[in-house]
């Protein structure tokens, strides 16, 4: 059990790294489904008390949202938009990986320095945990497009989920389903609405937000109407 | 006093054998794309044409041009000597000795670049740029890998490190990255195809080519004899990382094991090599830098 957990957790780390140095929108969502697929796996093996009917089904429902509907949802408003395909960057994917290394020597660093009272014995558990949150936010504050924002927070959101399974016991898993469900809606909401920001402003590069004041107020300028009467 | 031959045999091994790898993955490709490809043998017919021929020196160049190719050679050759070949300690073992190897192959690298600055063509100059550029991240990357296989093994000796992992190693899982580390290793260091094109002449996209265009006749034999001998090397790296617990097993069960892997490495690169094509130049540090990236996962893995 502690050999296929390794296993798990490692592919985790690398899938972070993966992300981090994707170059095209499709292999980025298709990184985080894998992702989502290893953290479905996970809470089968972590507790050792055997397979409950319990974890099947959380297992089960992580698989079906995080490896098939969240990417399917997202390839949707991919396919459905017309932008570009490779992901744009403030920081590129050569010091990203560079920012990853450094990152997840620092997380082992504070999984020595914040141990948690656990009894699971996973000690790569919680440098992996942090190293897939702070990959997440870097995510979120360095590619351009919207789309990419959603991958990194889905990133955020797998490394808190993981947090869960590591240290929650089963019945508190029931918290992690809530937040789980707000995930998909928020998944959905923000599909519709990159979709709407595409179709309107014909990208979806955060930079470029501050083009939405100049497209207002030319909107009122062409209906006739002077924004000051 | 009990002398034990088998090193002696297997340098002997490495030096006769060492062009045939580049055939077999020649063959590989042939065999994917449909064609009959070159013979198998083709390597040493280039060896000994180039060997025969007379050099031609540009002016501009000093000794340190000649000194290159020999002195490549060279250090690859002692490098040959460090590795442990199919569980039997190289020629020369001792704790250390992989930082030793390490030391010997940047030895070889500085001397081709110096060789290729030396002759002011500005072609070689990009080519030794970017060498040097790559051979930053691979140093670190192959560093760190053997740093983990050491503290794994409890042995600074690359004949303890290598045919030690194990099955109880694997699980751990820092032996297979390393492992994955060794081969992305193993094809830039010897300009396999996601770096570098063996095949291509074009001087903006080659990276080891490109610095020995001015050697000719038999010092660019030496040099493709060095780049074979190189070839041996990684792969006899790999074959050692990658492999089960033999310490227990037969001898000729652990020389049919390396020799195996010996040749299914080759196979495996030209399998790679059909099914991918090279990386736009600006990817290749990226890839160099998942590789280390890797190598510090397995490191961790091992420390914690």
């Amino acid at each position: 059990m502690h050999g296929i957990v390794s296993v798990i957790v490692v592919s985790i780390i690398i899938t972070d790294f993966l992300l981090l140095s994707a170059g095209w929108l499709k292999s980025a969502i298709r990184i985080v489904a894998v992702q989502g697929l290893a953290l479905g796996l996970l809470p089968l093996f972590v507790h050792q008390d055997g397979l409950s009917f319990r974890l099947t089904a959380i297992a089960i429902l992580v698989i079906m949202l995080k490896g098939i509907v969240f990417p399917r949802l997202l390839m949707r408003s991919l396919r459905e938009m017309n932008t570009v395909r490779t992901i744009t960057y403030y920081v590129g994917p050569m010091a990203s990986l560079l920012v990853g290394i450094a990152v997840l020597s620092s997380s082992l660093w504070w999984g020595y320095v914040l141990p948690l009272p656990d009894q699971t014995g996973y000690r790569l558990a919680i440098p992996m945990v942090f190293f897939t949150i702070v990959t997440g936010l870097f995510l979120i504050v360095s590619r351009r497009q919207a789309l990419m924002q959603i991958i990194g927070y889905l990133a955020l959101e797998n490394g808190v989920y993981t947090f869960g399974v590591f240290f929650a016991q089963s019945e508190s898993m029931l918290i992690e389903i809530g937040i789980l469900l707000d995930v998909f809606v928020g998944v959905y909401i923000m599909g519709v609405m990159v979709f709407h920001i595409s179709r309107e402003f014909d990208n979806i590069e955060a930079g470029q937000l501050s083009t939405l004041k100049d497209w207002f107020q030319n909107r009122k300028e062409l209906a006739g109407k002077d924004p000051e009467s | 006093m009990k002398i034990n031959l088998l090193p002696i045999v297997h340098l002997v091994l490495a030096m006769v054998a060492a062009p045939l790898l580049s055939g077999i993955i020649n063959r590989t490709k042939a065999i994917m794309a449909g064609r009959r490809g070159q013979p198998i043998l083709q390597a040493y017919h280039d060896l000994f044409k180039l060997l025969r021929k007379g050099a031609v020196y540009s002016r501009t160049t000093s000794s340190l041009f000649r000194l290159g190719p020999i002195v490549n050679l060279a250090a690859i050759i002692t490098g040959l000597l460090l590795v442990p070949f199919a569980g039997c300690p190289g020629f020369i073992a001792f704790d250390g000795d992989l930082v030793v190897l390490a030391y010997l192959l940047g030895l070889a690298r500085f001397f081709v670049v110096s060789a290729a600055l030396d002759t002011g063509s500005s072609f070689e100059g990009m080519g030794a740029s970017r060498e040097v550029m790559f051979s930053i991240l691979v140093e670190p990357t192959l560093f760190l890998g053997l740093f983990s296989l050491s503290r794994l093994s409890h042995s600074l000796s690359l004949s303890g490190i290598l045919y030690a992992s194990g099955v109880t190693g694997w699980i751990i899982g820092a032996p297979a990255l390393v492992a994955g580390t060794l081969f992305v290793l193993y094809l830039a260091e010897n300009s396999r195809i996601p770096f570098d094109d063996p095949l291509t002449h074009l001087e903006l996209t080659m990276i080891h080519e490109v610095m020995v265009l001015d050697h000719s006749g038999p010092d660019f034999g030496l040099v493709l004899y060095g780049s074979a001998l190189k070839l041996w090397l990684f792969g006899a790296l790999f074959v050692g990382v990658f492999s089960p617990d033999l310490t227990e097993a037969g001898v000729w069960i652990r020389e049919g094991y390396a020799l195996a892997g010996m040749v299914l490495l080759p196979i495996a690169v030209g399998i790679v090599e059909s099914s991918m094509a090279r990386l736009r130049l600006l990817k290749v540090p990226q890839l160099l830098v998942g590789a280390g990236a890797l190598s510090l996962l397995a490191t961790i893995l091992v420390l914690g």
